[in-house]
C-alpha cells in the first residue's frame, strides 16, 4: 500500500464514533451505518428490515387505535430505568387504556450532536427489552440530529397501533355514580425517582421509577369484567389528581377519595415531605386508574393484585352525582378538601 | 416560614470547617448543615430540618410524654362516647340511635374493636 | 416517618376535635400566622370540622405573599440579566410582579433556578465564576439562619460572585399591627412553631399580657394544630392569656442560640413593607453594612425600580383577616391560580390559593 507523504488529507468520514455527529442525521452513509449498527440489530423484524418509507402491517376487520407520545425526560437515565423504557411503556399503556391490544410501534428520534453513543445504546437496549416484554414490534422509525444545545441529549416519539377487541370500550366519559375508583399501585414513584437525580434537589433514596407494561392488567380486567370496566387511564404527568379531574369533567360526575386509602410508599412520602410536594400531583409511569361498576370493585382489585405490577392495587374512592366535575378528598380529620387541577407544574415549597 | 421535617442523623462530617451530616427521612437521605445543633447532636438523634439546615434537636422524651397524654385523651373520649351511647339507650323505651361520631360511624350494635 | 406520621393519627385527631367542641362554650376567633399551618388547616379541612367552636382567620404568615411588589419586580429585573443566575425557593416562581413572573422571565431566556437550600446557591456561584449568582432570600425568622450562613460562608470562602436579595420579615411586629387595628377580631394566636424553634418564645410574653391574648406555640401536623387550638380555647374559656408551648418536641423557651447569634452578626432589624399591609416599622431584616458586598440591592442598581399594587387585589385585607378570600370580588373571577392578581393566590400557602384549591366546597365552615 502506498503512503501519501503530502497532498490533501482524505475528507471521508472515519468509521468509528463515540458521539453522535450531525452527519448521523443526514440520510447518507453515516445514517445508514447508525441504523445498521444500532437500530436494526435491536428492533429487527421483517417490517423494519424492509426499510421502506413506511410499514405494511396486517389488521383484521374492525377498528384500530392509534396513540402517540413524545418523551423529553431529563436526565435521560434515572433510578429504575431510562427514557427508552418510558418510550415503549408509555405508548403501550396508552393503547391498553383505550382497550386495545398493542401491536406495532414507530419510533422517531431527535438526537443532540455530542450524545455519547454508549448512552444511545443503553436507551435502545431498554427499548428492545421493553418491546419484547410488551410483545410489540418497532416497525418503522426516523432519526434526525440537531446542533449541540438544541435537544436535551435525546427526544423520542413513539406512535403505537393497537387492535380493539369487540365491545370493550373504556372511555373518559364512561364514569357513572356508584362506580368504584381503583389504582393499580402506589403513587409518585417515577416523579420522585427523577427528582432525586435532578440538579439542585439531589437526594439519596431507594425510590425507583415504576415504568412498566400495564397491558396485561387491562387484558385481565377486560377478559373477566368486560363492560363493567367503564374508564381506564394511566396516571402520568400531573399525577393521579390530574387524571381524576379530567375524567370527572369528561363524565360530568363527582369523585370522592379517602385519604387513608391512597397508597404512597414510605420513602416517596418522605421525599415529598422534604421538598414540599403533594404525591397526588407527582408523575407516575406504571399506575393505572380504573373506574369500575361498584358491584365488581372487589373482584377488580383481586384481578389487579394477581400481577406483580398490581400487587398493591387498592380501591381509593368512588363516583357520586354531587359536585359534578370536582374531585373531593375526605381527610383523616374528618374534613373535606377539593383536589384541583394545578395551573402548571407543582412547585417545591419551603413553607 | 415553616417547612421543617424531622429526620434521623446517620452520619456526621465536616465541609471546610462547617459541620455537616447526612439525615435520613424515612428512607430518603440528604446532606444537611448541622452548624446550629453541632453541640447537642449525635448519630441516631432526630432533628428538625428546614431548607437544608437542622434548626433543633427533637426532644424525644418530651415527644413521648406529650404523645402519651394525647393517646390517653383519645381513650377517654372513646369511653365518653360509649357512656353516652349507653345512657341514650337506657333513657328511651324504643330502640334509638346512639349519638353519631363525627366520622359518621355510630349507632347501636356497631362493634368497636 | 418518625415524629411525623404519629401526629396525623385520625382517631386521635377526632378525639381532639371532640375535646375542643366539649371545651368551647361559645365560638372563639383565632389566628395562625404561619403559611405552613394555614396549609395544614385548609388541606385537612380542620376549619370545616371545628366550625362551631372556632373561626380560624389566616394571618399574614406566608412570606412569599407579603414580599412587596417592588421586591418582586427587582427580582425579575435581576433574573432577566444575561450575566445573572437567579436562584430561589420554588414558591416564588409564580408570584406575579407588575408585568410578569419568574417563570415568564425564564421562558424568555432568563437563567432562573430553583434551589432547596441557600448553600446550594453558594455552590452554584463557585461552579460558575463567570456569572453572578443572586439568591432571593425570602422568609421569616425560620429561614434567616440558613440565609445568614450562606452569606457568611460566601465571605469565608471568598466567593465574590454571590449576593442575596433580601426580603426577610419577622412575626411579632405583624401580630402587633393586627392587634392594634381598631376592627381586630382576633382573640388568640397560634404562633409559628418553626419561627419559635429558632427564636424561642420570650418575645411573645409582653404581647400576651399587653393585649390579653393567649398565644400557643404550635407545630404543623394535624394533631399539633388541633392540640394548639384546644390549648388556646381552654385559655380563653378560663380567662387566661399566657404563652404556652404545644410544640415541645422542637421548641425551647430561648430557641436556638447559635442560630440567633449568626443572624444577629449578619442581619440587622429594618423597616419592611408587607405587600397589602404597608410598611411595618422594625419588622424586617436587612444585611449589615459589613456585608454590603453580598447585598444584591447595593451590588446592582435597583433603586429606580418602584411599584404600586393593583387596586383590584385585596391581598391586604385578606392577609389581615378582614375578609375571607371568597369575599373579594376578584376571587375565582379575574383572580385565579392560573392568572393571579396578587401573591396569596399564587403561593400554595396563600390564603386565597388555599381556599381556591381546597375550600371551594364548604364556605359555610369558613365562617362566610
Amino acid at each position: 500500500m502506498t503512503t501519501l507523504t503530502s497532498g490533501p488529507v482524505c475528507p471521508a468520514p472515519r468509521g468509528v464514533y463515540d458521539r453522535i455527529q450531525l452527519g448521523h442525521g443526514s440520510g447518507g452513509k453515516m445514517s445508514a451505518q447508525l441504523l445498521r449498527d444500532h437500530f436494526l440489530p435491536r428492533f429487527g423484524n421483517p417490517h423494519l428490515d424492509a426499510l421502506g418509507d413506511g410499514a405494511v402491517v396486517p389488521v383484521s376487520g374492525g377498528e384500530v387505535v392509534l396513540s402517540t407520545d413524545t418523551f423529553v425526560v431529563h436526565p435521560l437515565e434515572f433510578p429504575g430505568g431510562n427514557i427508552g423504557h418510558l418510550a415503549v411503556h408509555g405508548t403501550v399503556n396508552d393503547l391498553a387504556m383505550m382497550g386495545a391490544t398493542p401491536r406495532f410501534l414507530s419510533a422517531g428520534f431527535v438526537l443532540e450532536e455530542g450524545l455519547p453513543i454508549e448512552q444511545l445504546a443503553r436507551i435502545l437496549d431498554a427499548m428492545q427489552e421493553a418491546a419484547a416484554d410488551c410483545g410489540v414490534h418497532v416497525v418503522t422509525g426516523d432519526t434526525k440530529v440537531v446542533d449541540r444545545g438544541k435537544a436535551d441529549g435525546l427526544f423520542v416519539n413513539t406512535t403505537g397501533l393497537g387492535l380493539l377487541v369487540d365491545g370493550f370500550r373504556p372511555q373518559p366519559k364512561g364514569a357513572r355514580p356508584g362506580d368504584a375508583v381503583l389504582v393499580s399501585g402506589p403513587l409518585a414513584r417515577h416523579g420522585m425517582a427523577v427528582m432525586a437525580v435532578r440538579e439542585g434537589f439531589a437526594f439519596e433514596s431507594e425510590i425507583t421509577s415504576d415504568t412498566v407494561n400495564l397491558a396485561p392488567l387491562v387484558g385481565a380486567l377486560r377478559d373477566e369484567l368486560g363492560a363493567s370496566v367503564h374508564v381506564l387511564r394511566d396516571a402520568t404527568r400531573g399525577g393521579l389528581a390530574s387524571a381524576l379531574n379530567e375524567i370527572a369533567a369528561a363524565s360530568g360526575v363527582g369523585v370522592e377519595l379517602q385519604d387513608h386509602r391512597i397508597p404512597v410508599p414510605g420513602p416517596v412520602e418522605a421525599a415529598c415531605e422534604m421538598l414540599g410536594l403533594d404525591p397526588l400531583y407527582v408523575a407516575n409511569e406504571g399506575v393505572l386508574v380504573a373506574f369500575v361498576d361498584g358491584a365488581v370493585a372487589r373482584d377488580a382489585v383481586q384481578i389487579l393484585r394477581s400481577f406483580p405490577q398490581g400487587a398493591e392495587a387498592a380501591e381509593i374512592g368512588g363516583v357520586v352525582a354531587d359536585h359534578r366535575g370536582m374531585v373531593i378528598l375526605r381527610t383523616g380529620v374528618g374534613g373535606t378538601r377539593v383536589v384541583d387541577m394545578l395551573p402548571g407544574d407543582q412547585l417545591p415549597r419551603i413553607c | 416560614m415553616c417547612l421543617g421535617i424531622p429526620g434521623r442523623i446517620v452520619q456526621l462530617s465536616h465541609e471546610a470547617g462547617l459541620p455537616m451530616g447526612v439525615v435520613d427521612f424515612g428512607g430518603v437521605r440528604r446532606e444537611v448543615c448541622l452548624a446550629y445543633v453541632a453541640d447537642e447532636i449525635d448519630v441516631g438523634d432526630y432533628a428538625i430540618i428546614h431548607v437544608g439546615f437542622a434548626i433543633s434537636k427533637v426532644d424525644e422524651e418530651e415527644a413521648r410524654r406529650t404523645y402519651a397524654v394525647l393517646r390517653e385523651m383519645g381513650e377517654l373520649e372513646e369511653l365518653e362516647w360509649i357512656r353516652e351511647a349507653a345512657d341514650a339507650a337506657e333513657s328511651v323505651d324504643v330502640p334509638s340511635q346512639a349519638p353519631p361520631r363525627p366520622d359518621g360511624t355510630g349507632g347501636l350494635g356497631e362493634a368497636r374493636g | 416517618m418518625k415524629y411525623l406520621a404519629e401526629y396525623r393519627d385520625p382517631a386521635l385527631a377526632r378525639a381532639l376535635v371532640d375535646r375542643i367542641g366539649g371545651t368551647a362554650t361559645r365560638r372563639w376567633t383565632l389566628m395562625e400566622v404561619c403559611g405552613g399551618q394555614t396549609h395544614t388547616i385548609v388541606k385537612q379541612g380542620i376549619n370545616e370540622v371545628l366550625a362551631e367552636a372556632v373561626e380560624m382567620i389566616h394571618g399574614p404568615g406566608c412570606p412569599v405573599c407579603v414580599t412587596p411588589l417592588e421586591q418582586i419586580d427587582r427580582a425579575l429585573h435581576l433574573a432577566a440579566r444575561p450575566d445573572v443566575i437567579f436562584t430561589s425557593f420554588g414558591d416564588m416562581l409564580r408570584v406575579p410582579g407588575s408585568e410578569c413572573d419568574l417563570f415568564q422571565v425564564k421562558s424568555r431566556g432568563g437563567n432562573v433556578r430553583i434551589v432547596y437550600s441557600p448553600l446550594d446557591a453558594v455552590d452554584l456561584a463557585r461552579d460558575n465564576p463567570d456569572k453572578e449568582v443572586v439568591f432571593f432570600a425570602v422568609g421569616f425568622e425560620t429561614t434567616a439562619p440558613a440565609n445568614a450562613m450562606a452569606v457568611w460562608r460566601a465571605r469565608e470562602l471568598g466567593v465574590t460572585n454571590f449576593s442575596v436579595l433580601v426580603s426577610h420579615v419577622t412575626v411579632p411586629p405583624a401580630m402587633v399591627a393586627i392587634l392594634e387595628a381598631p376592627d381586630n377580631r382576633v382573640q388568640g394566636f397560634l404562633a409559628a412553631g418553626h419561627v419559635c424553634t429558632v427564636m424561642g418564645w420570650t418575645e411573645y410574653d409582653p404581647l400576651a399580657s399587653r393585649y390579653r391574648v393567649p398565644i400557643v406555640v404550635t407545630g404543623f401536623e394535624p394533631l399539633d394544630i388541633l392540640e394548639g387550638i384546644w390549648m388556646a380555647v381552654k385559655q380563653l374559656e378560663e380567662g387566661r392569656h399566657e404563652v404556652e408551648n404545644q410544640y415541645v418536641r422542637s421548641v425551647r423557651r430561648d430557641g436556638n442560640r447559635p442560630a440567633q447569634e449568626l443572624v444577629r452578626r449578619v442581619f440587622q432589624v429594618v423597616d419592611r413593607g408587607w405587600r397589602g399591609i404597608g410598611v411595618i416599622p422594625e419588622s424586617g431584616l436587612g444585611l449589615r453594612e459589613e456585608f454590603r458586598a453580598f447585598d444584591a440591592e447595593r451590588k446592582f442598581e435597583l433603586d429606580a425600580i418602584r411599584a404600586d399594587e393593583p387596586a383590584e387585589c385585596m391581598a391586604g385585607d385578606v392577609l389581615r383577616g378582614r375578609i375571607k378570600p371568597f369575599q373579594c370580588p376578584a376571587f375565582g373571577v379575574t383572580c385565579t391560580p392560573e392568572s393571579p392578581l396578587g401573591a396569596p393566590m399564587v403561593s400554595s400557602e396563600g390564603a386565597c390559593a388555599a381556599y381556591h384549591r381546597f375550600g371551594r366546597l364548604n364556605r359555610a365552615a369558613a365562617g362566610g
